[in-house]
């Protein structure tokens, strides 16, 4: 059936033939003991947090150590009924609401607008979108303050046109949906460019010589044949950017201890929900209410995780080696 | 599912970033084209501007980075005196925030690799026991937002008495579930069958055709993991703020959030005896920044190549 082929790595792998009945006397396969590493890590780091955080969010803490199912669905009652709780999360809905569209809608119509023509142009200005990427975490709010700065921007001609003088016009609490959506743009749409366009190459180039032959334009080719095709794109990006923003915890921390003393805008500590499980297990010490707020961050990210799998068939379990 | 085979010295993931496809369309007309041109370098600019002005930042005064033009360069002796000014915050702490930064990621990517290889080649190659469900979970965990399992993180860790060491942060962050999904895909597909069942034939044992045919073939996956999981660490914000307490453990984005909010660079008008303004933050940002754009810079095809959406193109 198969020719045997000689190599230099298997000519060696030979040679250390009788290593293996010495494995094989250890273990019971091979594979098992390949995988169990990483079986371990799964459970400790992947699906025990959760349970532990399930089993913390029923205990009293009321003697200062944890008495399991003690407290029934109190904790529950206490994160929910929180009165800092339904402004995390009307704060990140109203992020939300700005960013998912701003940023599904803007990447696929720069994805779109780049592969117009495939030449330098297009290949330097996807460098340039995607390099911000390595600005991620602190550094980009550092960043995002220096531009929302009128004194230093290079932006400051367009804050002058709103009569913005100083970096306190600028980060006002009104506004934060907007500097939270613009600092994951800044970061993150380059990624996802390179995503898009990665699919719009895959494209068959005979559909598209097809289509300019039938006499599309630019914009019916891009609208009628290319997005259609991409489109499985588009729900993954819409899917994995909604339950990725809920989660947002850095900017708002970051820019909430940067400002929270300057008195003429106080920025809450709690502004989003993860931002509130925090507060209350480090400024409040209820643990139990923090992780029943955090399991219900984890039910948004599992559902999300579940209906990329289900919706765009991207992630399948598949393939085999035979 | 997964059509079609590659023999693993072929170039996906590797191949040039600017293959053409497609020929240039000349269906966009003169005004079309303008318009495309004016719009994309105006996102140039959105996406461009604000890094030039990063590493310029450090080159000028305070007086200069309010009243020059913005793109100004200011001297190169500029960045001499900020370096000792950052020095002065917390007897030179961000000295230790980088060496904890570099040990935390290339300790987190050893131990992801040394899990991550394995699991996902044995996944591809054999049936090991539990194959379906642990790939399953793979598939749910690897598309869990990271920062949803940070707090119960913090509680499992403090359980076991690991909070404000570094373990707190390299193994959580070693668990790297796409690495595994991402190795079995391209073991599945990659890999020569008839190469393994020759090898077997002539005896090998699975460690060996792992380690002389598995390893050396992995060329292209290993730098698509290193990517992944180095800008991933080393960006790492969330999960090492709650995890370390004392500014000795923290890592550079823990550390960059301390001295942003210790230090009133960004509030000019409160006096302060830390030599500390924005030049001298700025300079902390692209010390941060550098090594990962560096990483950027060369790592776009790994994005383009489908690899992220599960797909392997040829």
């Amino acid at each position: 059936m198969n020719t045997p082929i000689a190599s230099p790595a298997m000519t060696s792998a030979v040679s250390k033939g009788k290593i293996k009945s010495r494995w094989r006397r250890l273990f019971p396969t091979a594979a098992d003991v390949f995988v169990l590493p990483y079986v371990l890590f799964l459970l400790a780091f992947g699906i025990l947090p959760g349970l532990f955080a399930l089993g913390l969010s029923f205990a009293s803490f009321a003697n200062g150590t944890p008495q399991y199912f003690a407290a029934g669905l109190q904790n529950y009652v206490t994160a929910f009924r929180d009165f800092r709780f339904g402004t995390a999360f009307v704060n990140v809905f109203q992020f939300l609401i700005i960013s998912v569209p701003f940023g599904v809608i803007g990447v696929t119509a720069i994805a779109l607008l780049l592969h117009v023509r495939t030449g330098w142009f297009s290949h330097a200005m996807r460098t340039i979108y995607f390099l911000p990427g390595a600005v991620a975490g602190p550094p980009v709010v550092l960043l995002t303050l220096f531009m929302c700065d009128p004194q230093v921007s290079p932006f400051r001609g367009l804050f002058s046109i709103f009569h913005m003088q100083q970096m306190i016009d600028v980060i006002q609490p009104d506004h934060l949906p907007l500097l939270f959506t613009l600092m994951g743009f800044f970061v993150g749409a380059g990624g996802w460019i390179a995503i898009l366009y990665g699919g719009l190459q895959g494209i068959s180039s005979d559909l598209l010589e097809a289509a300019k032959i039938d006499g599309a334009n630019a914009w019916q080719t891009a609208l009628l044949i290319k997005l259609p095709l991409i489109w499985r794109y588009v729900i993954y990006m819409f899917i994995l950017t909604f339950a990725g923003n809920v989660q947002i915890f850095t900017e708002p921390q970051i820019v909430s201890a940067n400002f929270s003393y300057i008195g003429i805008s106080t920025i809450s500590p709690t502004w989003s929900p993860n931002q509130l499980s925090y507060y209350f297990a480090f400024s409040l010490g209820n643990f139990g209410a923090a992780a029943a707020l955090s399991l219900l961050m984890v039910a948004i990210g599992l559902i999300g995780a579940t209906l990329i799998i289900r919706v765009t068939g991207f992630f399948s379990t598949d393939a085999t080696a035979d | 599912m997964l059509r079609g085979t590659l023999s693993a010295s072929s170039s996906w993931w590797t191949r040039p970033w600017y293959r053409r496809p497609v020929k240039a369309s000349k269906t966009i007309g003169p005004v079309g084209t303008l318009v495309r041109f004016f719009a994309l370098l105006l996102l140039g600019i959105f996406f461009g501007l604000p890094l030039v002005w990063l590493i310029l930042a450090p080159t000028k005064t305070d007086v200069q980075l309010t009243q020059n033009f913005p793109l100004s360069v200011g001297s190169l002796a500029k960045i001499g005196e900020d370096w000792p000014n950052l020095l002065s915050f917390d007897n030179g702490v961000i000295v230790q925030w980088s060496i904890n930064s570099v040990l935390y990621a290339v300790a987190t990517l050893i131990l992801a690799l040394a899990v991550v290889l394995p699991a996902g080649y044995a996944l591809a190659t054999s049936r090991p026991k539990g194959r379906n469900i642990i790939l399953s979970l793979t598939l749910v965990t690897m598309l869990l937002p990271i920062s949803a399992l940070v707090l119960p993180l913090f509680l499992e860790m403090n359980l076991v008495q690991l909070v404000n060491t570094p373990w707190s942060v390299i193994l959580p962050t070693a668990f790297f579930p796409f690495g595994v999904y991402l190795a079995f895909i391209y073991y599945a597909v990659s890999l020569p069958k008839d190469l393994l069942a020759a090898a077997r034939i002539d005896g090998a044992n699975e460690w060996q055709l792992f380690w002389n045919i598995g390893l050396p073939l992995s060329r292209p996956l290993l730098g698509l993991l290193v990517f992944l999981n180095f800008t991933a660490t080393w960006n790492n914000y969330f999960l090492p703020f709650v995890m370390l307490q004392d500014t000795s453990v923290y890592n550079l984005p823990v550390g960059l959030q301390a001295l942003i909010a210790g230090t009133t660079a960004l509030h000019p008008g409160t006096s302060t005896n830390i030599p500390i303004h924005r030049a001298e933050l700025a300079l902390a940002g692209v010390i941060m920044v550098l090594p990962v754009a560096i990483v950027f810079l060369f790592s776009q095809r790994f994005v383009t190549s489908g690899a992220l959406t599960g797909s392997i193109k040829d």
